[in-house]
């Protein structure tokens, strides 16, 4: 009743390929973005932003990234992290011995760069597919965990290796306060989803999904899986090096490569399995899934005030994020994203579902 | 050449404990397609399990229970998980035995604690040195890692033997195969999983032992089968032989490039080496060493 | 739409009671958070650690009535040894309690390094004691930094000190093993200057984390025969690098562990087969009998108030968090002294620490005599002190092999100077002027 498209006619092909073609989806997008962008900075704590929404928001950026990768193309990557982290040092590195460039041309450098890395280790997949393919992808990570903590060059010569991101400063201002860094954080965070889904929509997100299918019969059909599979890495890495200099630069402010580790590339896949493989919306929703339930499930007993230690919380916590992902993934591999969508469609013929 | 022929033993050595752990990961696939993931926190769960036991009883003893709890382990996981996500693609099976991972590592350490639980099998720990008249300085031999490369080629052939020779071994290679034949057939999918991944229950029960005398059974343990991934792929996903086979070319090849490349290029390689091995490997063979070759058809 | 309503009052419910309760009205209490790691990787020796630092907050209200009358309350969080949870951790609790966080102790170099800047941002002290950055000891660059104890620059001068007297180290050759992070690191600057004043050669093997396998490092070792190893590990690490060093039959006696490196977790899977192993005693090593000892176990473990097991009590991590928490709570008392008996905020607390003068009779009547020695910070100094001694375990337990030895600072301060200076150049931080606050 609510979320019903009849009486809303297309009348030219602008209209056809619209984004949003239905008027009630673009009405809850734009309400989604005024409650984003100008409620949420005004009745969120610190903490909310900090240590939830920043995370969250670059989070999503990466797994919008990682999504591109492995829903559209179904190219299995294990090593996000590896390439969060090389985002991060490149953007340290443009930071640190170009002081005078905008900040935000060295998130995209970084992502260029993040770019050029994921080609290098998307060659594989040419030849490697699958289960295989995954894991092989863990040797990217290995490399980089070793690469950015043995090469000094990358770390500025910092005794101890961990190197701490100069302030956020462009357009004359410094981008330093919670407010101000969720905006940043949150416009990029748009921009890309928005970047990504026109992306996903084109000739070059066709010719990813139907390698995904089946990459024999979309050789068949005229394309080419070089340019398929590789440009899908390129696209991913940007996005995911991009995410990565966010990262560090935002949310972090100091790292070393472990905080880039095996456990961040594979908290990046869960948020797209959970979220929904092939979906925009979905890595949203996954990234605030992981995000948020580690946090909620960490804080139930407190606020139920059963006098829990710390040490059975965390193997609860273990304990209940593992079952969480077993029941999710049985009772809809396809995702939150899926879920949502099943949610709309009932909408539309509720109340009468006959 | 003393320092040469130590390195590569060592490495052997190494590698026998990778394929220990690989063992269990080989044994799922073949029979259930999954690639299980949580193979490092089984062998966590099985030495916990044992070491806890072993405190209060004679070992032989705990070793009977702490297979026992594998043994219901399995039962449960199938039950609970697998038999809900037939027919689901690899990658949503791999990742669920990723949700498992999770669920063991924390009931693990809720039942049997966080600490640090020593295994004394009361072997020798001081090393043997051996042919100190060819060589400065002598080769070392270590009496666990003998143990240990024993323990492993015992398991091999008698899993082979498993395989090849009972009913029960046929049937599994038969589910392998083809899932849908092996029902027709009247083969009992359900059971033949619980099977194996009690197999594998037990692979990790020694792996466990094997390591937890090493290193003291601790959560770390859990992390043992990351070293042991890079083995399963070189070797193939489907084979029993492959499995100590890659975990000696994995065992050996890090070693060295550890030793001899480490000073070079800067060492704390290993980790990739490791990886970067299995891969240059997968590029030729796209299976792994010994996998079973795939076909692909429009 | 309901669906969507429905979800959406359920979201704003689910970040409302995300958010920090407000701080209750102003009660008499001291808020103390408590970063830890009681799971994972890093839990064997997180745990008698935490379980030292809250038994000491707990002694404290119990045998004391809190501080100079004001509770202490506290609130555990789990970090599992990973900077991005220690840095939820952090804005977690940063505001709870009346007067805000007290002061942090993270217990990890990588959240240490993520929290340097945020706490100078919010007028927290972050108390490293015995870990953390080493430049940090310098308080004029490092206001909020506190790495009291000793650094880890302070630990590799001392070690250095010990192997040089053995004989003079000209010609030898000393191997690091080190955890490949910002932790094992942080020597490397001392031992190469070391190296180079003393002339030996310094060899540095990386193991990466975790490092459960380490045979290819301790083949080097073998090949290499270096004179000493010096042990620099966390966690799985230690235990699994003294295993190759049986392995590899490396004299125990040579090897030398900093201090996270020689506690009960790292000998015990060995046993009998690491005894000679050496390790650094920050200040304490094993003792379970000093004044403080019978207090915890009189007030909490005998009423059934202990957080962990009896047995763990004097162990060598619940010791030193017994002391991380005994510093922490000195500072306040310190603090109070200048602001009132009251609960104070970071920044009181901040002067506290920087002022804390704990002499042989302190630490008398704290019932620490014979695990600690005298220490006094100030502005420049918020190390406040750089003594430690060598404990070796002869199969069953530590004992101190060597007398006191005191970290050079003549040798160490124009490091740690350089150090800060470049770091207060990168950060464009003004220099404090020790000499007009004292």
């Amino acid at each position: 009743m609510f979320y019903r498209e009849n009486g809303q006619f297309k009348t030219s092909y602008a209209e056809d390929q619209a984004l949003l073609s239905i008027r009630q989806d673009r009405w809850f997008i734009w309400l989604v973005l005024v409650v984003a962008f100008v409620v949420v900075p005004l009745f969120a704590s610190e903490y909310l932003f900090k240590a939830i929404l920043i995370p969250f928001l670059i989070l999503a950026l990466a797994a919008i990234g990682l999504n591109l990768l492995v829903g559209y193309c179904g190219q299995i990557s294990l090593g996000t992290g590896a390439f969060m982290m090389v985002g991060a040092y490149s953007a340290y590195n443009l930071a640190v011995r170009v002081p005078d460039l905008n900040i935000l041309l060295v998130f995209v450098l970084a992502g260029l760069i993040t770019t050029v890395a994921g080609m290098l280790f998307g060659i594989p997949s040419l030849r490697i597919k699958g289960l295989y393919l995954a894991v092989a992808t863990l040797a990217a990570q290995f490399f980089m965990d070793w690469l950015f903590s043995r090469v000094k060059w990358f770390t500025n010569d910092s005794p101890s290796g961990s190197v701490t991101a100069p302030a956020i400063t462009f357009f004359g201002a410094t981008w330093d306060s919670p407010t101000e860094k969720y905006l940043l954080v949150l416009a990029i965070a748009v921009l890309f989803a928005l970047i990504a889904k026109n992306l996903v929509r084109s000739n070059i997100g066709r010719s990813w999904m139907a390698t995904r299918d089946m990459d024999v019969a979309a050789e068949i059909i005229g394309i080419r899986p070089v340019y398929a599979k590789l440009s899908a890495f390129a696209v991913s890495s940007f996005f995911v090096g991009i995410a990565g200099a966010l990262w560090a630069f935002v949310h972090l402010g100091s790292w070393e490569p472990l905080a880039f580790d095996i456990n961040r590339s594979f908290s990046m896949i869960f948020m797209v399995i959970i979220g929904g493989l092939g979906s925009i919306l979905g890595s949203f929703l996954g990234a605030a899934f992981i995000v948020v339930l580690p946090l909620l499930l960490n804080q139930v007993p407190h606020w139920l005030g059963i006098p829990i230690s710390t040490a059975t919380a965390s193997h609860l916590e273990f304990m209940i994020f593992g079952a969480l992902i077993i029941f999710f993934l049985i009772v809809e591999p396809h995702g939150l994203a899926r879920l949502w969508a099943i949610a709309k469609e009932k909408l539309r013929i509720w109340p009468f579902p006959h | 050449m003393g320092p040469l022929i130590e390195v590569v033993l060592g490495g052997l050595m190494a590698g026998v404990l990778y394929s220990l752990v690989a063992l269990g990961f080989v044994l799922i696939y073949k029979a259930s397609g999954v690639f299980n993931f949580a193979q490092g926190a089984m062998v966590l769960f099985a030495a916990l399990a044992f070491a806890r036991f072993s405190e209060k009883m004679p070992m032989p003893v705990a070793f009977v229970l702490a297979m026992g709890v594998m043994v219901l382990m399995a039962w449960l996981v199938e039950r609970l998980v697998l038999r809900s996500l037939v027919n689901q693609e690899g990658i949503i099976l791999f990742l669920a035995t990723f949700g498992i991972t999770y669920f063991i590592e924390g009931l693990g350490q809720l039942i049997f604690g966080s600490d640090i639980y020593p295994i004394d099998l009361g072997l020798p720990k001081e090393p043997k040195i051996i042919l100190e008249d060819t060589f400065q300085g002598g080769i070392l031999i270590n009496i666990d890692d003998l143990l240990a490369a024993a323990v492993a080629g015992a398991l091999v052939l008698s899993l082979a033997l498993f395989f090849q020779k009972t009913g029960t071994g046929r049937a599994l290679r038969a589910v392998a195969d083809d899932h849908q034949a092996a029902q027709s057939v009247g083969i009992p999918l359900n059971r033949i999983w619980v099977i194996v991944w009690s197999v594998s229950g037990f692979v990790a029960l020694v792996a466990g032992i094997v390591w937890g005398s090493k290193l003291g059974v601790q959560f770390s343990l859990a992390l043992v089968a990351l070293k042991a991934i890079p083995v399963v792929i070189l070797g193939g996903f489907t084979s029993v032989p492959g499995a100590i086979v890659g975990g000696l070319i994995i065992g050996v090849g890090e070693k060295l490039a550890e030793v001899y490349l480490g000073p070079i290029i800067g060492g704390g390689l290993e980790n990739w080496f490791a990886y970067g091995l299995a891969l240059v490997f997968l590029m030729v063979r796209p299976e792994g060493l010994f996998g079973e070759r795939h076909i692909d058809r429009v | 739409m309901k669906t969507l309503l429905k979800s959406a009052v359920l979201a704003s419910a689910v970040c409302a009671t995300l958010a920090p309760a407000v701080a209750s009205a102003q009660a008499k209490e001291q808020f103390v958070p408590v970063l830890v790691y009681r799971t994972g990787t890093y839990s064997p020796n997180g745990v008698p650690w935490a379980n030292g630092f809250v038994d000491y907050l707990k002694l404290v209200n119990e045998r004391d009535g809190g501080i100079n009358g004001v509770k202490i309350t506290y609130e555990e969080c789990e970090t599992g040894y990973a900077t991005d949870r220690g840095v939820e951790c952090y804005e977690r609790l940063k505001a709870k309690g009346p007067t805000g966080a007290t002061g942090f102790n993270p217990l990890s170099t990588g959240i240490t390094f993520a929290l340097t800047e945020k706490v100078a941002a919010d007028k927290i002290p972050l108390f490293t004691t015995g870990y953390g950055r080493s430049e940090s000891a310098d308080g004029s660059v490092f206001k909020w930094n506190f790495p009291l104890m000793g650094t880890y620059w302070t630990a590799a001068d001392i070690l250095v000190q010990h192997v040089a007297k053995k004989g003079s180290l000209k010609g030898k050759k000393i191997a690091l093993v080190y955890h490949d992070s910002p932790f094992g690191k942080e020597p490397i600057p001392v031992l190469e200057e070391h190296a180079k004043k003393h002339g030996f050669e310094l060899l540095k093997l990386p193991v990466t984390h975790p490092g459960v396998e380490q045979k290819a490092t301790w083949l080097q070792v073998r090949q290499q025969r270096p004179d000493y190893v010096f042990l620099w590990g966390w966690g799985v690490m230690n235990s699994a690098a003294i295993r190759e060093a049986i392995n590899v039959s490396y004299p125990r006696l040579q090897m030398y562990g900093v201090w996270w490196s020689a506690a009960e977790p790292d000998t015990l899977p060995a046993e009998m087969a690491a005894k000679g192993y050496n390790g650094l005693a920050m200040q304490h090593s094993n003792e379970n009998s000093a004044g403080v000892h019978k207090d915890m176990i009189k007030f909490l473990h005998d009423k059934g108030k202990g957080t962990g097991d009896k047995k763990e009590v004097g162990n060598v991590l619940y010791n030193r968090g017994m002391l991380s928490a005994m510093l922490l709570v000195e500072s306040v008392r310190q603090g109070q002294t200048k602001f009132g008996k009251k609960p104070l905020t970071g920044e009181q607390v901040r002067w506290g620490a920087e002022n804390l003068n704990i002499d042989a009779a302190r630490i008398k009547a704290l019932g620490l005599d014979g695990i600690m020695q005298p220490l006094k910070t100030s502005c420049l100094d918020h190390e406040g002190a750089r003594k430690a001694r060598i404990h070796t375990w002869d199969g069953t337990t530590w004992s101190y092999t060597s007398d006191w030895y005191e970290g050079d600072n003549k040798f160490l301060r124009p490091m740690v100077e350089a150090q800060a200076k470049k770091y207060a150049a990168e950060k464009k931080i003004e220099q404090r002027d020790c000499k007009k606050e004292s």
